[in-house]
């Protein structure tokens, strides 16, 4: 997960902090030191840390703090409060320009994830209801302008390219007239990855800039860049003037401090992250939610709108009803799973879940994604009738299923018997909130 | 705040001087390369030492903070620190200035190892070369192939990277450039079969060395882990008699988490080296220190610059004299 590793360290260091009924300025001295070791070690910038852990003493050593009933809490609030400041306080918008087209230009190092952005960024525009034109201006990198044409065909989005030969500049000034020609209302600008040290490299970007005038220059970063992000984030908005970030590969086990750091040290928001390989697998970034889930209290707000967006109500509403009148079949399993895992890979969605994130025993859980497809496969290899009465399938339909799903009759077994079990749980949880509380003693925990 | 930084500008000033020196050999391109890693890291602990007087805890501070920013991590920092206090006990060091040499030797004694560079022996030699998204594997390879394609050898491109849009042809690009032949298939193949046929080729034609790109991929998705190891099975099971070796491809800006990728692909595919690259920009390039330290693994070749001769061979010895020299 996501800043898994900070997470882990905070939790464990106010655990330590909540027992306590009184603190006294050495507990949390001590505690704070830990978090200074636990930000250093997820790479945010050493004077970002210092300034950060100075602050947070400064606000909990006051007497109102120490003398509350709950100082560990109060402390842990004020980390929160102060972490979701650093990460840039509210989500930030996205502006459009008032005349068509928005103009957005992606600039970054080698490697860090333009090209993918351009198209996760057209793409999420796209649902949004724009009409986006990405702009292959990386002549440099071999392949490159062919990639961003894959991805645009890929996503359907049309790809402006003069090929390799041309400079970057006059390549900008054809797409902008191009998209207003043809009614594009956002044009996305994808540049070759330079170093923000190179000098030649730096002013051909001035010079696009100072030629068709970006709405918005997006610096794309890697979430795993080190200590060096603050320099990077710095030179670029020194020679441009940046108007936001994108932070890249954050599903990966990245510690994440760039994120940390870069609006600390710039001033400069993080607008979108990049969540995985897929093209849509870009979000807007939330600061307070971020900060909550790195501290385990989990982001039940997203998980909220990520379950909207892909659920449906309806078949929520009688499957509820369905439950209710213990009718629930194996039909129903299947449509609930698939639901589920339209909503994103399972371990993401699980770290949303307060609690779940830091929880030790799901350290190394690696949800198998596979082991639900066979689940699928099985389902989908029975007769209608026999995912509405399972108890009907008798050994040799076992073997039909175990045939037709590529699977074995011992998985075939499990499944039905987990089903089974999964019932009569459902069984005892209706009847308790129907009032038949004499359930409840068939319930493990109870006896 | 801090003193260290005030003498930046006028360092760099004298760096600029370096640059405009034009003789592109060996020493001066790793010391033009490494001048941003020199100015920002050893420059200040060199000042650091020599102007501080006595030994005292805020030396050791002092220090610490340089290490971590120049992405040492906390527990080398915290190691390398003990080793240097240590030494100050025993050999009764109390002069700042001497603590120089002291750091260098721990250094130095770190970072050695036996082998340097690639080992490239008569016969098939296959390399494998792996990483996350954007370290640089492909750019790497070409560089890895044009070193050799200019020694005279044989050299075979495997186009393994079947996932990432036009990742193949970017491949191909390059292989018209050096001037070396490349297997691929198309995009979405299975990389262990374009692996198979490439060793196949690569025996038909007596290639003296095959290199295997592979897609990028993030260390933590398993699916794509086990891809690799079955690539890693086939090169061992097609050919036996050749001499495989693992490269990590690892970009020099990236923070603590380079361990994770290092040791999760160590597990997977028994990484044999790495190949350190963009160390031409600001990054400190402090996790090599701290990968060798923890894990063992030894750095092979840095990256300096774009240029095919801006890859190198990473000498311990060298590198560290290249850091500490003026």
């Amino acid at each position: 997960m996501v800043f898994q590793n900070l997470a882990e360290k905070l939790q464990a260091t106010f655990k330590k902090l909540r027992g306590k009924g009184k603190l006294t300025e050495k507990d949390v001295q001590a505690a704070l030191k830990e978090v200074k070791l636990a930000l250093l070690e997820a790479d945010v910038n050493y004077k970002v840390v210092k300034d950060f852990v100075g602050k947070v003493q400064e606000r909990a050593v006051g007497s109102t703090v120490m003398e509350s009933l709950t100082p560990g809490q109060q402390v842990i609030k004020i980390v929160n409060d102060e972490l979701t400041q650093l990460m840039g306080g509210s989500k930030s918008e996205l502006e459009f320009a008032a005349k068509s087209p928005t103009i957005l230009m992606l600039v970054g190092l080698q490697g860090a994830g333009k090209t993918t952005s351009v198209g996760k960024l057209g793409k999420y525009l796209q649902k949004q209801g724009k009409q986006p034109l990405l702009v292959a201006g990386d002549i440099y990198r071999p392949a490159a302008i062919k990639q961003l044409q894959i991805l645009g065909e890929r996503l359907a989005i049309p790809v402006f390219t003069m090929g390799d030969q041309k400079n970057p500049i006059d390549i900008a000034k054809a797409a902008l007239s191009y998209a207003t020609s043809n009614n594009h209302d956002l044009v996305i600008l994808d540049t070759a990855g330079r170093l923000h040290i190179d000098q030649k490299m730096m002013d051909e970007l001035k010079g696009i800039k100072a030629k068709i005038n970006p709405d918005q220059i997006l610096l794309v970063v890697d979430s795993m860049t080190g200590q060096d992000a603050v320099n990077v984030a710095q030179n670029f908005d020194q020679t441009l003037g940046i108007d936001g970030v994108i932070l890249t590969k954050l599903d990966g086990d990245a510690r994440g401090g760039a994120a940390l750091s870069i609006k600390a040290v710039t001033g400069k928001p993080i607008k979108f992250v990049g969540m995985g390989e897929k093209m849509d697998a870009l979000e807007a970034f939330h600061p307070d939610r971020m900060s909550s889930r790195i501290l385990g209290m989990g982001d039940v707000l997203s998980l909220i709108e990520k379950a909207e967006a892909n659920m449906d109500l309806q078949k929520a509403l009688s499957l509820e009803e369905k439950l209710r009148q213990n009718e629930f079949t194996l039909e129903d399993f299947i449509e609930q799973m698939e639901q589920v895992r339209n909503m994103g890979p399972l371990d993401q969605i699980l770290g949303m879940i307060p609690g779940i994130a830091g929880a030790n025993q799901l350290k190394n859980l690696q949800v198998d994604e596979k082991q639900l497809d066979h689940i699928a496969a099985i389902i989908n290899s029975m007769t209608p009738q026999e995912r509405r009465s399972p108890e009907i399938i008798n050994g040799s339909r076992r073997k039909r299923i175990a045939r037709g799903s590529g699977t074995s009759i011992q998985e075939i077994n499990r499944l039905l018997k987990q089903f089974k079990q999964t019932k009569k749980m459902m069984k005892q949880f209706s009847d308790m909130s129907n009032g038949k509380m004499k359930g409840l003693r068939k319930l493990p925990f109870f006896n | 705040m801090i003193d260290f930084f005030k003498g930046k500008n006028a360092q760099e000033q004298e760096q600029l001087k370096v640059e405009k020196n034009e003789q592109e050999g060996f020493f001066s391109r790793l010391k033009k390369g490494l001048s941003k890693t020199k100015n920002d890291f050893i420059n200040q602990v060199t000042t650091l030492f020599s102007s501080s007087g006595k030994i005292n805890e805020d030396l050791f501070e002092q220090l610490e903070e340089i290490l971590i920013q120049a992405d040492v991590g906390v527990a080398t920092t915290i190691k390398l620190i003990e080793e240097l206090k240590e030494r100050v006990k025993q050999d009764k060091i109390s002069e700042a200035a001497e603590l120089s040499s002291v750091f260098k030797e721990e250094l130095s004694r770190l970072l050695q190892d036996e082998a340097t560079g690639l080992d490239i022996k008569p016969g098939l030699n296959i390399l494998m070369v792996v990483g996350v998204n954007g370290a640089g594997k492909t750019t790497t390879i070409a560089k890895i192939a044009q070193r050799y394609k200019s020694q005279g050898k044989q050299v075979l491109l495997a186009a393994g990277d079947t996932f990432r849009a036009a990742a193949i042809d970017q491949l191909k690009v390059w292989g018209e450039r050096v001037g070396v032949n490349i297997i691929a298939q198309q995009e979405g193949a299975d990389a262990a079969a374009v692996t198979f046929d490439a060793i196949q080729s690569a025996r038909a034609r007596e290639v003296e060395l095959l290199i295997v790109d592979t897609a990028g991929r993030l260390h933590t998705q398993k699916n794509l882990m086990e891809e690799l190891k079955k690539v890693r099975r086939i090169i061992e099971r097609e050919a036996v008699a050749a001499q495989t070796q693992v490269l990590l491809v690892l970009d020099a800006t990236t923070g603590q988490n380079a361990m994770n990728q290092a040791k999760i692909f160590n597990e997977a595919v028994n990484v044999d080296g790495i190949a350190l690259t963009k160390l031409d920009g600001t990054a400190k390039g402090g996790i090599v220190i701290a990968i060798k330290n923890e894990l063992g693994i030894p750095i092979k070749l840095i990256g300096v610059g774009e240029q095919a001769e801006d890859l190198q061979d990473f000498k311990p010895d060298e590198f560290i004299e290249a850091l500490f020299s003026e």
